[in-house]
C-alpha cells in the first residue's frame, strides 16, 4: 500500500483528497454517511465577517457534464463558524481549512486575524467567487488586486495561507505569481467558470442571479491546463480542483502539478466519491510501483 | 442505522399511470425502514451530473420497499422512466423533513394537484378514514392514485380543469363545506396559496410540500433555497432539502 500522505505548507494531510469549499458545508451532512477522517481535509463553506443570506432562488441549473450555481456565499458568519462548527470539525480527524470571503480588504484581514487564534489548519482566501457583487472576485482578476489583498491578509494570518484563484482571467499563471510574491503559501485552482443558461420558454435566465459558476466534468480539462501552467510558473504548492470525478481524474490533476486535489460537484452525484477515489488512487499507485502519492505531483512527461 | 444512505435499489414493479407519469416500486432495504411520509429520495441518472429529487409516495416498511410516482419533466426523468423491473436505481434516501403527523385521530384535509398527489399518499394512509382528499387534475386522463387513496379509506373528491371528471373547476372550490383540524397540501403555487389562506382563516395548521432545483439533497450545498419567515418575522433563506420539503405554511412566503 502506497503512502498517501501529502505535506503542504507544513500541514500534513493523510491523503490528497480535500472536500472543496461550498460543496461540503461544515461536514455535518456527510458525516451521517462516513467518518470525515476518510478525507485528507475539508475546505469549509466560505464564511464572511457577517452572516450572509445568499442569492434568491433558483440557484442551481444543470448543464452538459456539469452545473451552474449561484448560491452567493450564504453563510452564518465567521464568528458562528469558529464557535459552533470548528470545535466539532476539529474532532473529526481531518485537516480543517477555513475559506474566507469579504466585501472589503479589512473584512479579509479581520477574519484572518480571528482565525489565526483558532485551531484551523489552513486559511483559504476566496477571491474568486463569481456569484456576489462584492466578496471576492473583484480582488481576484488582476495581478495588482491579488497582490494587494494577499499581502494585506498575510500580515494578519498566522496560519498557512492558500489563495484560491479564478479561472475567469487572461493569464492565471501571472495571477498565481502575484499571490506567491505577496506571501501566499499555497494556491488553489480553479474556482468555477462564469456561465449562464436561459429558459427558452420564459426567456428568462434559469438562475435568478442571471449568471452562475460552472463546475463539474465540463471544466476538468480547463483545470488540468491551468494547474499545469501555474505549476510551471510558481514554486509554492498548487492544490488542484475543477471537475474531478474519479481516481483517474485525481491522478491526472496531480500529474499536471497538483500537490493535493479538491473534489466538489462529484459529491452531489456520489457522496461516497472520496472513499472510492482514495481506493482507486491507492490501487493505481501500487500497480505502477509508486511508493508515495506525492511523487505524482508534476510528473507529467512533456512532449 | 444511518439517517440516510446510498443504495442500489432493484426495481420490483413499474407501471405507467398516465402519458408521462410513472409508478416505480424498488427494494430499498434499510432506507425503507428509515423513511417517513413526506420525505424524498435523490435518484442518480446515468450520464447526468445531478441526481433527481423524487418524493416518496409509499413506504413498505415490512417488505422494505419504496414507491416513487414521478412525472417526466425533462431529460433526466425521461431516463429514469426507461428503467425496467430487475434493473437497479441508485437511490440516496430518505431525505428531508416530512409531514408532522401528530394525532392521527384528527380530521386531516389533504389537497393535491396533479403530480402533487404522490407525496401525500403515505401520510394519508396513516389517517385512513379521518383523511379527506381533494385532488385536482387537468382532465380525466391525468387522474392518478385515486384507487390508492380510496383503498386507504380516505374520503376522496376530484376536480378537473375541463370537467371531464368530478367537479369542473379548482380544488379550492370544493373545500368550503369541509370540516378539518389540519391541512396537508402539495401542488401548484396558486393552489398552495389558496389552501394556506383557508387554513389560516379557519385557524388550523397547514403543512405544504415544496420543490426547488436541488444539488446535494442533504443540506450541504445550500442550492435549494426557499424564503422562510423567521421567529422574529424577518425573511431568511432555508433549504427545501433539509428544512423541508414539508414546511408549516405559516413560515413560507407563498
Amino acid at each position: 500500500m502506497a503512502n498517501l500522505n501529502v505535506s503542504i505548507a507544513g500541514v500534513e494531510f493523510k491523503n490528497p483528497l480535500i472536500a472543496a469549499s461550498g460543496t461540503f458545508g461544515f461536514g455535518h451532512e456527510f458525516s451521517e454517511l462516513y467518518p470525515l477522517s476518510a478525507l485528507g481535509g475539508i475546505s469549509c463553506k466560505g464564511v464572511t465577517l457577517e452572516e450572509r443570506p445568499g442569492n434568491p432562488p433558483p440557484r442551481i441549473a444543470e448543464t452538459p457534464a456539469g452545473m451552474l450555481n449561484s448560491v452567493g456565499l450564504q453563510n452564518p458568519g465567521v464568528d458562528h463558524f469558529i464557535r459552533d462548527d470548528l470545535p466539532w470539525l476539529k474532532r473529526q480527524g481531518t485537516e480543517v481549512i477555513a475559506n474566507i470571503a469579504g466585501n472589503t480588504l479589512e473584512d479579509y484581514c479581520s477574519m484572518a486575524e480571528k482565525l489565526s487564534e483558532t485551531a484551523v489548519d489552513m486559511v483559504e482566501l476566496n477571491i474568486s467567487c463569481p456569484n456576489v457583487k462584492q466578496g471576492g472576485v473583484q480582488f481576484g482578476t488582476s495581478c495588482a488586486g491579488v497582490e494587494g489583498i494577499t499581502a494585506a491578509v498575510r500580515k494578519y494570518c498566522r496560519k498557512p495561507l492558500m489563495v484560491k484563484l479564478s479561472p475567469n482571467v487572461a493569464d492565471i499563471a501571472e495571477i498565481a505569481a502575484a499571490a506567491e510574491s505577496a506571501g501566499a503559501d499555497v494556491v488553489s485552482l480553479i474556482n468555477t467558470l462564469t456561465g449562464m443558461r436561459i429558459d427558452i420558454r420564459t426567456r428568462r435566465p434559469v438562475l435568478r442571479n442571471n449568471t452562475g459558476g460552472l463546475s463539474g466534468p465540463a471544466v476538468f480539462p480547463v483545470a488540468v491546463r491551468m494547474v499545469r501552467q501555474v505549476f510551471r510558473r510558481v514554486k509554492i504548492p498548487v492544490v488542484g480542483m475543477g471537475g474531478v470525478s474519479s481516481w483517474s481524474d485525481a491522478a491526472e490533476l496531480m500529474l499536471a502539478g497538483a500537490s493535493a486535489v479538491q473534489i466538489g460537484t462529484v459529491l452531489f452525484r456520489d457522496p461516497y466519491a472520496p472513499l472510492k477515489i482514495t481506493e482507486g488512487l491507492n490501487r493505481y499507485l501500487d500497480e505502477n510501483g509508486v511508493k508515495n502519492v506525492s511523487e505524482l505531483t508534476g510528473a507529467m512527461r512533456e512532449w | 442505522m444511518k439517517k440516510y444512505d446510498v443504495r442500489s435499489c432493484t426495481i420490483l414493479r413499474k407501471n405507467r399511470l398516465t402519458g408521462d407519469i410513472y409508478d416505480v416500486t424498488v427494494e430499498a432495504g434499510l432506507l425503507a425502514e428509515a423513511a417517513r411520509p413526506g420525505q424524498f429520495a435523490q435518484i442518480a441518472v446515468p450520464g447526468k451530473t445531478l441526481r433527481r429529487p423524487i418524493s416518496i409516495c409509499e413506504i413498505g416498511a415490512a417488505e422494505h420497499t419504496l414507491r416513487f410516482v414521478f412525472q417526466v419533466r425533462g431529460e433526466g426523468t425521461a431516463i429514469l422512466a426507461g428503467f425496467e423491473p430487475g434493473e437497479a436505481l441508485d437511490v440516496l434516501a430518505p431525505l428531508g423533513h416530512g409531514f408532522e403527523l401528530g394525532d392521527t385521530s384528527r380530521r386531516v384535509l389533504f389537497v393535491g394537484g396533479g403530480i402533487g398527489l404522490p407525496p401525500l399518499l403515505a401520510a394519508a394512509r396513516t389517517f385512513g378514514a379521518n383523511a379527506s382528499v381533494v385532488a385536482g387534475f387537468r382532465s380525466r386522463d391525468a387522474v392518478i392514485l385515486r384507487d390508492d387513496f380510496e383503498a386507504c379509506g380516505c374520503h376522496m373528491m376530484i376536480a378537473t380543469d375541463d370537467g371531464s371528471l368530478g367537479h369542473h373547476g379548482l380544488v379550492t372550490e370544493l373545500l368550503s363545506g369541509l370540516a378539518f383540524d389540519a391541512v396537508f397540501a402539495c401542488g401548484p403555487l396558486p393552489m398552495l396559496r389558496a389552501v394556506s389562506a383557508l387554513a389560516a382563516e379557519r385557524g388550523v395548521p397547514c403543512q405544504v410540500s415544496m420543490e426547488e432545483r436541488m444539488a446535494c439533497g442533504i443540506g450541504a450545498c445550500l442550492g435549494c433555497a426557499v424564503s422562510l419567515r423567521g421567529p422574529d418575522g424577518a425573511e431568511r433563506y432555508g433549504h427545501v432539502c433539509k428544512d423541508g420539503p414539508v414546511f408549516d405554511s405559516s413560515i413560507l412566503f407563498l
